[in-house]
């Protein structure tokens, strides 16, 4: 009953202020939808205790779905301790983000529609992690890619938010076309789509292969990879990341909600799901593990150099879920939980501290433009330096460590332990360490530090935001400091196999958990190494020594402009898909349809016209005469064949049966 | 209950022998007569399903009385043709409430000519011998023709005579089949020739006659030029009929016809048909994206969205069936709507022009939101009807071929790329038009209109339950007998 309670009030909430917001004002919407969350967070959290810590596992029947031949799928939902994770994830972060639009949004005339998408989206998010079948999970999916292309085009008359929106939603169709592939794949091998169904025929897959594409390919390999591909969409991962950055356009608690916490980590949610498939198809992991930390390399850099305070955020969230695939890749799925855990709650936190940054400085987002805001916005100071405390990872080993700190370095050393070629995903991920501690220290900062660099007036009236903005900001602050302390023993320590239970799998042959508690010292000490220096190196570059970014930036223009403009992918894309798609379309209409198809059939309708018009004069234009004409060819054709059907039943009785 | 399907079809036909008989200037009552007319079909068909026996596999209400000489008239109805029925009788109100203002002209006959084709439609779908369907099937061009023709826009002639010339080809190839299968058979009785054997060369050329015909109702690439050019001439309601409705029965025809009576050439021919399928879904698709008016548009996703329809008919399997039904009646339900929204703009501006439009949601929130549901409908959308047929067929697809999946799956990219391309130059943008400024959202004769199609857009999204159920049975006795055809001639293929 708590569970259907979880899932359905926020679209409870959603369809009440979506359909009647007009009727009943403002406020009651906002007040509505933002308290159903509140209910259904603290409901998971009961469901987090009872399930995750209680060791308890249930499913529910809702309804059935499409049903045709071997194909059953119903709507239920399954609650095991991966599940009960991502519900108190989701909740949380939703109900805070409601709370806190309150108060951002509120010089908006449109919040019921506004209130309205962020509960749908929840709704979406949580059938997506409590589906019992994958059909349902592609649900949720769309769903949250739905909720995600309205809330980035909330600002519907903003051509750049419009654009951003459709982009957000069609470079997730190109993951979800792989998605779709290993449903199907799954379906044609397994004939179920039903979670249980398939883990339990997974093992039977193992070295059998099939054909796709003409060509014979192992079938678990095949399958786990085009999973994956959906999993990189909605993740944002290397080649489908293009979508994350233009996603800023929306309004910042959006970004906070779905493109930080919870929508963006699905992908990292579906590869832990799905392990049963994922560990038995060791190929397509290293994969992962590669995407991953070429990932969390690739968006590091391009975050180094970004000016716009949300898109630096962003990319860190792109980095960020490279180190979770990293971590499954590795077979660590527990650690990339863990790490998507304490993430939701200091992204969220960066995020909305960006947010009440922004909602300072009437809107302005470039951090060019601001500077000294710290002693003007204090307590958001103080929100955003406990994020980036716990986003860098710092921390004292065996004493106390930011949330960072305990799950970003269990996946560094869960990286080398598992030993990729010359430890590649270590040491990338490390030197993505490095970077992360220099773009965020940047941020703090070019924003909070300095002098003021933007316009004067706007800096002179910059002022602390409401309590209904900074009440979330402290609470997820409380998560940013001690989430990981207070659950590591949970998620990746001692009680890791009671908690997890069955709801992660691991092949018997993954000793990762063991293997990373059991690394060389200097390993653990890596990551504090790079943190440390990228947090020097920031320091010297934009306190220490402020003329030296435009020096350096002029030393290397060719790689500063590189990494501006996002390693040009972008561009790429534009020239060999978005542009070509346009031109093929206008030569097909034109010269396709037009010139070769139509040119005969206009050829055949002038030849004719001319031969009727020529020979009973019936050329004169009207419809009616085409029509009249019709209908006396028809009576023809039909007497015709009545004359001759009294024939043929004639003969036939002379012996012309079958 | 036993002439059932005899009242629903002939139903319409008195309603407007009705009209026909009200003065010359009685529009008011044209109107009311029609609407009337069509409800009382609608509740009628209801009752149909109500009794439709969904266990049964055979053919349901059958009536047979004997007619012209060997003709006779038998109908019938199974899984296969029953919710088509529904469906017809279900958007005939909605068609007649959507010209209810916006034909000023020839009221009367105007009417006339739809009950008329409804009656033709329903006798497509119920009638169970060749002659009668082949009436039914030819006699649907005449109205529709005329609706195009004469309430249609500038250049109806040529739309209508494109869509004559199109359509006449393949019917004169399909009456020749027929004749052949007479011929053949010595009986033009549906069910009797369901259980024929046709030889497997005669089946080659049967089903390439029937293809002809059906192919262009479809529309089916490169045979589909016709119905942009039909869409964007006809009335609103005419291109409801003609997407919701016309379009289906070449759907129907291949399930009916092609795949049962000719197994064999269905069997040998389907690659042939999964290649037309996938350049319809990836050709149109592009095409749509860069088109400037909103029903050529709409148009041609018809096209991409029949592809997956004829994608999965020929898989013949029952996901593949299924789902093509399935695609069929949710495309009858959005496409129908889409063309209605574009009706409710084009009443107030009197342009198709998508550069015409931007803003739109400013002054028309109610309409921006039911244009959504059907635009995620169109782009298939799970928990939307669109999403259902489309994810079976292709499901169906992989089973069959995995190149024929992956090249159809391209066209969810696609379809999402023009729906929201769409969607985003009319809905949204700032509302700078100033002739836009003065627009009136939804009317409460269309939302009266749209409200029932958004219902059900998501109803049958969330639990399809109802129509597979009513299709499964019917569907799997016409798998079992395809698989039981095929599989001699397989045997004798083999070295």
């Amino acid at each position: 009953m708590i569970y259907t309670a979880i899932v359905f009030l926020p679209l409870a909430g959603a369809l009440i202020a979506g359909l009647f917001g007009r009727a009943l004002g403002d406020r009651p919407s906002e007040l509505l939808t933002t308290a159903l969350l509140l209910v259904a967070a603290v409901l998971s959290w009961v469901a987090f205790v009872q399930v995750g810590i209680g060791h308890e596992t249930h499913k529910v029947q809702l309804l059935r779905w499409i049903t045709s031949g071997e194909l059953d799928t119903s709507w239920s939902l399954r609650i095991d301790t991966l599940t009960s994770v991502m519900l108190v994830v989701v909740t949380t972060v939703s109900s805070l983000v409601h709370m806190y639009s309150i108060g951002y949004m509120h010089e908006d005339d449109s919040r019921p529609r506004f209130f309205s998408f962020l509960s749908l989206f929840t709704f979406a998010m949580l059938m997506l992690v409590t589906s019992d079948n994958l059909l349902q999970m592609f649900f949720g999916w769309e769903g949250v890619g739905l909720a995600s292309y309205l809330l980035i085009g909330f600002w519907y008359k903003k051509p750049s938010a419009n654009a951003a929106a459709i982009k957000a939603f069609v470079v997730n169709r190109v993951g979800d076309f792989g998605f779709a592939l290993g449903i199907f794949a799954l379906f044609f091998v397994f004939k179920s789509v039903n979670l249980d169904a398939i883990f339990a025929a997974a093992p039977s897959g193992v070295g059998q292969t099939f054909v796709f594409a003409g060509y014979d390919v192992d079938i678990l390999t095949t399958i786990a990879l085009l999973l994956f591909m959906g999993a990189m969409g909605k993740s944002a991962q290397f080649l489908l990341h293009t979508w994350l950055p233009d996603a800023m356009e929306g309004p910042t608690p959006v970004s906070a909600l779905i493109h930080a916490a919870t929508m963006v980590t699905a992908g990292v949610f579906m590869v832990a799901r799905l392990s049963p498939i994922f560990e038995l198809a060791p190929d397509a992991l290293q994969v992962v593990t590669f995407i991953g930390a070429l990932t969390a390399f690739f968006a590091a850099t391009v975050g180094l150099v970004q000016n716009d305070i949300k898109r630096v955020i962003a990319y860190s969230t792109c980095s960020q879920l490279g180190y979770m695939f990293v971590a499954c890749g590795v077979g660590a799925y527990g650690v990339a939980i863990f790490h998507l855990f304490t993430h939701a709650f200091f992204k969220a936190l960066l995020f909305l501290g960006a947010g009440s940054v922004i909602h300072a400085m009437h809107h302005e987002q470039d951090m060019r433009n601001m500077g000294g805001l710290a002693k003007k916005i204090p307590l958001t100071f103080a929100a955003m330096l406990i994020g980036t405390l716990a986003l860098t990872g710092v921390g004292i080993p065996h004493v106390f460590g930011f949330a960072g700190f305990h799950s970003k370095d269990a996946i560094i050393e869960a990286a080398y332990a598992a030993g990729t070629p010359n430890n590649y995903a270590f040491w990338t991920l490390v030197v993505a360490a490095l970077m992360t501690s220099f773009y965020s220290w940047r941020l703090v900062f070019m924003t909070f530090y300095g002098s003021a660099r933007g316009d004067h007036h706007t800096h002179e009236h910059a002022h602390e935001s409401p309590a209904v903005m900074l009440i979330p900001l402290a609470v997820l602050s409380i998560g940013a400091i001690g989430a990981g302390f207070a659950f590591k023993d949970f998620f990746i320590g001692e009680a890791e196999t009671a908690f997890w239970g069955a709801s992660i799998f691991r092949a018997e042959t993954n000793h990762i958990l063991h293997e990373m508690h059991q690394v060389p010292a200097w390993v653990v000490m890596s990551p504090l190494v790079a943190m440390a220096a990228g947090f020097v190196i920031a320091w010297i570059y934009y306190i220490g020594a402020p003329w030296l970014p435009a020096a350096t930036a002029k030393t290397f223009r060719p790689l500063y402009l590189f990494l501006l403009n996002k390693w040009y992918i972008d561009e790429l894309y534009d020239v060999i898909f978005v542009r070509p798609a346009f031109a093929i379309g206008r030569f097909l209409w034109k010269g396709g349809d037009g010139a070769v198809i139509d040119g005969a059939i206009d050829g055949t309708a002038a030849g004719v016209s001319r031969v009727t018009g020529r020979v009973i004069k019936l050329q004169t234009g009207y419809v009616y005469h085409y029509a009249f004409a019709m209908l006396i060819g028809l009576a023809a054709l039909l007497t015709w064949l009545t004359y001759n059907a009294g024939l043929m039943s004639g003969a036939g009785l002379g012996g012309v049966g079958p | 209950m036993s002439n059932i399907l005899s009242v629903v079809t002939f139903l319409p036909l008195v309603g407007a022998l009705l009209i026909a008989l009200l003065n010359a200037d009685a529009s008011r009552n044209a109107r009311w007569i029609a609407l009337w007319t069509t409800l009382v079909t609608f509740l009628v068909s209801l009752l149909i399903w109500w009794n439709f026996d969904k266990t049964s596999a055979g053919f349901q209400f059958v009536e047979e009385y004997a007619w012209l000489g060997p003709l006779k008239y038998k109908m019938g109805v199974d899984g296969i043709s029953m919710l088509f029925i529904i469906l017809t009788t279900f958007l005939m109100p909605l068609c007649v409430l959507a010209s209810w203002e916006s034909i000023t002209d020839r009221v009367k006959e105007y009417m006339i000519a739809f009950l008329v084709l409804e009656t033709l439609m329903l006798g497509v779908f119920c009638a169970l011998d060749l002659v009668l369907f082949y009436l039914f099937f030819e006699g649907g061009l005449i109205p529709m023709f005329l609706i195009i023709g004469v309430w249609g826009g500038k250049r109806r002639v040529y739309a209508s005579f494109k869509f004559f010339l199109y359509t006449l080809l393949g019917s004169v190839l399909m009456l020749l089949a027929m004749m052949a299968m007479y011929w053949h058979a010595g009986t033009t009785d549906i069910p009797t020739l369901l259980a024929t054997k046709f030889p497997a060369d005669m089946q080659w050329w049967l089903w390439l006659a029937f293809f002809a015909s059906f192919a262009v109702k479809m529309p089916m690439w490169p045979v589909h030029t016709w119905l942009p050019d039909a869409h964007v001439e006809a009335p609103t309601a005419g291109s409801v009929v003609l997407a919701g409705i016309l379009l289906k029965m070449g759907g129907y025809g291949f399930l009916r016809f092609s795949l049962p009576m000719f197994p064999i050439a269905s069997e040998q021919l389907a690659p042939f048909v999964f290649t037309l399928s996938i350049v319809a879904i990836i050709y149109t698709s592009l095409v749509a994206l860069v088109q400037e008016d909103i029903k050529k548009l709409i148009a041609y996703s018809s096209v991409a969205h029949m592809g997956f329809v004829t994608m999965g008919i020929f898989t013949a399997s029952q996901q593949g069936i299924d789902g093509a039904i399935f695609q069929m009646l949710s495309h009858g339900i959005v496409s129908a709507a889409l063309f209605l929204c574009v009706g409710v703009v084009y009443d107030r501006m009197h342009t198709r022009e998508i550069a015409a439009y931007g803003g739109v949601v400013e002054r028309m929130p109610k309409y921006a939101l039911a244009f959504m549901v059907f635009t995620m409908a169109n782009v298939g959308l799970p928990g939307t009807s669109g999403f259902v047929g489309e994810f079976l067929t292709l499901l169906a697809a992989f089973k069959a071929n995995t190149w024929v999946a992956i090249f159809a799956t391209t066209g969810v990219i696609l379809s999402a790329a023009y729906a929201l391309y769409l969607y985003r130059r009319v809905i949204f943008g700032a509302l700078e038009k100033p002739s836009l400024r003065g627009l009136l959202d939804l009317s409460p004769r269309e939302v009266a209109v749209l409200a029932p199609l958004v219902i059900l857009t998501i109803f049958y999204g969330i639990y399809p339950a109802p129509v597979l159920d009513v299709t499964a049975a019917s569907v799997k006795n016409l798998v079992q007998n395809y698989e039981t055809a095929i599989k001699p001639a397989a045997a004798a293929l083999a070295p």
